[in-house]
């Protein structure tokens, strides 16, 4: 692994200080101790809401720190805007890339600092030959002049990446960018970083994925509850010590399945079919048992879930539950034959951000709360109170808008929702993406709980662990098609890594 | 407030979530909200005063009695509008189908027809307007705003195709008095009780129903809704009937208390109703907003508009500059307090205080 390239006596290209930052009463921010070494590729881990995006927000200038040193090259700073950050050669890339999809690569990379020819025109060719030269320096095969639209995220990343390096920043922030991507573009990401390190870059990680800290990154530094807990070098630490930091306890496993016994068949599966999408997918799951559905970013596993749940129109097949047959595309009718569907984007489709948390957790039981066509607000908080307790929601006010939970806290409310219908079937897409190791824990113990109780459950994962650890049976998608259906006993990384490459013997990631 | 559950859960929050500062700009917004309200009665109040300093005659039964009596179509559509805008649709088209129906309710008496039996026709009539809308929108996924243009232009033409440009100006006398008179001796014409049966009916369904709570959701967000099992597009399209038949409502109502029947009737009416609705708080971006802000901002109109007329002094045209400037003034508002509150919450502390751990 990477080696040596790190050493204690590089000056820092930057460094944080005991930075504090308060909102109100709240520190979100206290001994923010922090530097980036040339060359180094440094971890920063944490729970949800332990501080990480508060440090890279001080570090991207998008807020300004309330006490604490900020030097850049050894001098003394202070950025008033994103502005000045990217001037000291400081760029963040978050998860989602904000690029213009309509113009090319090259104008997105240059936007703002276009090459100019003469009378101030645009010089394409120049524009197109810069950037061409900043993609080959990353290693990457993109054409300068071809639209951003239709580009994968992984892609985007590193057009973004590029138009870092296009004003020479040294230092790259980078949030969570692998939580969209595939493992082969994890690699070609990964490829991407190592080269900026040996050109002497420096970057700092953000991952919830333990085993990519392990892979990519020489030095970690560790968050809780606002404050920097630990700076390591990877080499001196173990996953079980960094989780261990992390939630400041011991976790006893992070996947809990109990054996139960399994039951009937619940939801059955029968030749889905959509056209381009996925082809003949049939499979049952049964009461008490979690079926995963394992295979890369793009399988057509999310959208084999949303047709199962009647979002989306398939070409052919049916779904049936309990043996009866499913109308195609009717998300009330499947929700009414006891199919829950907490979905991919939680953000965006499990969860109306603005409405609170009393609406967004009833939403799926308003009939039922309501006496004579009329709802009140009482049944409805009643029950909300209901499900936080019992799944241990941190929260204000049930009448506060479920923006302001943290990811791990928001997705509760979407499994609340789902859970009041009293499902047969809960099918799970990423169920724990983005979320903290802590409630990560919670939430496959629930899992397990639930499935123990009788409930079928249905999970879409691209976390090798989580699908090997949890699941019953792994079924496994590739490019549309179901390529292995594996027993607990016989799924493990290699033979599912296979199935979902498509490429026998042929391991990736 | 909140009993225990809720109280023992803040304190275990752990410290350094963005919890409690975003609690507090939400307690902040939420108060604003509350403001809001507040503000519009402010208003109605200065207005009152206003309205009393220019003529002595503002604070009269009379005046209540003609003022509200000029809103009324105004109000009725704005009602059904409050829970279209809710939705994040908009349909600007409400004006011409009050037309379409004065039209057809000209058209059908002199064909003989009794009003008995043409009204029911016109609100069928409306009701068909408002699914071709919703037909537009729902089924072919074009943006109301688009669609409603269009329809804004069809429907008023179809008007003139009904009855041309006559008028019809001889309905009889029982039911064009009931248009115009006052409620059982009151000085409450009989529009604003008809108004106020609604504007309870609109508020239960926005407020109180599943159908109410479906209209906020779809309008914050469209596709979690979907993904919640919410019927997306039939509530859009409940949503378009409704305001079609409300609109055919208030054509009947505008004939009968004018006792004229014409195509070229409420030329402009939509932008005033949507200017009421807007002027109440509701977001034009959908999921927020209530029914008494709206009937608040329609209270509002109503005063400013009688206090300038009754005034000897002050031109008429300048109903139209204040209305304006509210409605520029109520899209600001919110947008300029929001931004003061995220300056005050971005300068740190002059002292950071110790937060509760």
């Amino acid at each position: 692994m990477a080696e040596g390239v790190v050493s204690e006596a590089a000056a820092a290209l930057v460094e944080l200080r005991d930075a504090t930052k308060s909102y109100g009463a709240v520190r979100a921010l206290r001994d923010g101790n922090l530097a980036l070494r040339p060359g180094e590729v440094r971890a920063l881990v944490g729970e949800n809401g332990a501080g990480k995006s508060t440090l890279v927000k001080v570090l991207g200038g998008v807020v300004r720190r309330d006490s604490g040193d900020m030097l850049v090259d050894g001098q003394s700073v202070d950025f008033h805007s994103p502005h000045d950050a990217r001037d000291a050669g400081i760029a963040v890339i978050y998860q989602e890339p904000t690029l213009f999809p309509d113009l090319s690569i090259a104008e997105n990379v240059v936007m703002g600092y276009h090459p100019l020819g003469s009378f101030k025109r645009i010089d394409r060719g120049a524009m197109n030959g810069q950037v061409q030269g900043l993609l080959d320096r990353l290693g990457v095969k993109l054409d300068p002049e071809r639209p951003v639209r239709g580009l994968s995220i992984a892609d985007q990343q590193i057009v973004e990446i590029a138009k870092a390096l296009s004003f020479d920043a040294r230092v790259l922030i980078m949030d969570e960018p692998t939580a969209a991507l595939s493992g082969a573009e994890v690699e070609r990401l990964f490829a991407v970083v190592r080269t900026l390190r040996e050109h002497g870059a420096a970057v700092l990680f953000i991952s919830h994925r333990l085993e990519e800290v392990f892979t990519i990154c020489d030095t970690v530094t560790v968050m809780r509850d606002g404050a920097v807990v630990q700076d390591a070098r990877i080499a001196d630490m173990t996953p079980d010590e960094m989780v261990r930091r992390m939630v400041g306890r011991e976790l006893s496993t992070l996947f809990p399945k109990q054996d139960t016994a399994i039951g009937a068949p619940v939801l059955k599966v029968h030749r889905l079919t959509c056209e381009g999408v996925f082809v003949d997918i049939s499979f049952s799951v049964h009461a008490g048992e979690i079926v995963a559905l394992a295979g890369l970013v793009g399988a057509g596993r999310s959208e084999v879930a949303r047709a199962i749940f009647g979002i989306d129109k398939p070409d052919a097949g049916h779904v049936e539950i309990d043996g009866r047959r499913l109308p195609a595309g009717k998300p009330l009718t499947a929700m009414r034959a006891g199919i829950g569907f907490v979905p991919e984007d939680r953000r965006q489709q499990g969860l109306v951000m603005d409405l609170s948390i009393a609406r967004n957790a009833t939403m799926t039981r308003m009939r039922a709360l309501s006496r004579l066509g009329i709802i009140g607000s009482g049944a409805e908080n009643r029950l909300a109170r209901e499900w936080a307790t019992r799944l241990r929601l941190k929260f204000h006010r049930l009448e506060n808008p479920v923006r302001f939970l943290s990811g791990g806290n928001q997705q509760k409310v979407v499994l609340a929702k789902w859970l009041a219908t009293e499902p047969k079937v809960l099918i799970l897409d990423e169920p724990t993406r983005g979320i903290d190791v802590g409630t990560k824990a919670e939430v496959h113990r629930l899992m397990s709980e639930l499935a123990s109780h009788g409930l079928a459950v249905l999970m879409i994962s691209s976390e090798l662990p989580e699908v090997l650890g949890m699941a019953d049976r792994v079924l496994v998608m590739h490019e549309g098609r179901l390529t292995a259906e594996l027993s607990r006993a016989d799924a493990d990384e290699e033979s599912v890594i296979r199935a979902a490459t498509g490429h026998v013997g042929e391991v990736a990631a | 407030m909140q009993p225990d559950t809720a109280a023992s859960a803040s304190t275990a929050a752990t410290p350094g979530t963005t919890d409690a500062p975003a609690q507090r700009l939400a307690d902040r917004a939420r108060a604003a909200v509350g403001r809001w309200e507040a503000l519009l009665v402010a208003l109605i109040l200065a207005t009152f005063i206003f309205g009393q300093s220019v003529s002595s005659e503002f604070l009269s039964a009379d005046s209540f009695t003609t003022g509200s009596l000029d809103l009324s179509e105004v109000a009725l559509m704005a009602l059904a509008l409050t829970l279209v805008i809710v939705a994040a649709e908009i349909d600007l088209s409400v004006a011409s189908v009050l037309a379409l129906s004065s039209a057809l309710m000209a058209a059908l008496w002199n064909q003989g027809l009794p009003l008995e039996f043409i009204m029911p026709i016109c609100l069928v009539a409306g009701a068909l307007c408002g699914a071709f809308n919703g037909w537009l929108v729902t089924g072919l996924g074009l943006p109301s705003l688009a669609v409603t243009i269009g329809t804004l232009a069809l429907f008023r033409g179809l008007a003139y195709v009904v009855i041309g440009d006559e008028s019809v100006t001889d309905f009889p006398a029982t039911w064009t008095d009931r248009g115009f008179g006052n409620f059982a001796g009151t000085f409450v014409p009989n529009t604003m009780v008809l108004f106020a049966i609604l504007a309870v009916a609109f508020g239960v369904l926005l407020h109180a129903t599943p159908f109410g709570r479906s209209v906020y959701a779809i309008g914050a967000n469209e596709e979690a809704a979907h993904f919640a099992g919410l019927r997306v597009k039939r509530v859009k399209m409940t949503l378009f009937v409704l305001a079609g038949t409300v609109a055919a409502l208030a054509g009947i109502v505008i004939s009968l208390r004018n006792s004229t029947a014409a195509a070229n009737v409420g030329l402009g009416f939509e932008l005033t109703a949507i200017t009421a609705v807007l002027l109440g708080g509701v977001s034009i971006f959908g999921g927020r907003g209530t029914i008494v802000g709206v009937i608040l901002a329609l209270f509002l109109l109503g005063a400013i508009q009688k206090a300038i007329l009754l005034s000897e002094t002050i031109s008429s045209y300048w109903v139209q500059i204040v209305t304006g400037a509210l409605l520029v003034g109520s899209v600001l508002g919110p947008n300029l307090a929001a931004r003061v509150t995220e300056a005050r919450r971005r300068r740190p502390p002059q002292r950071p205080k110790e937060g509760p751990r």
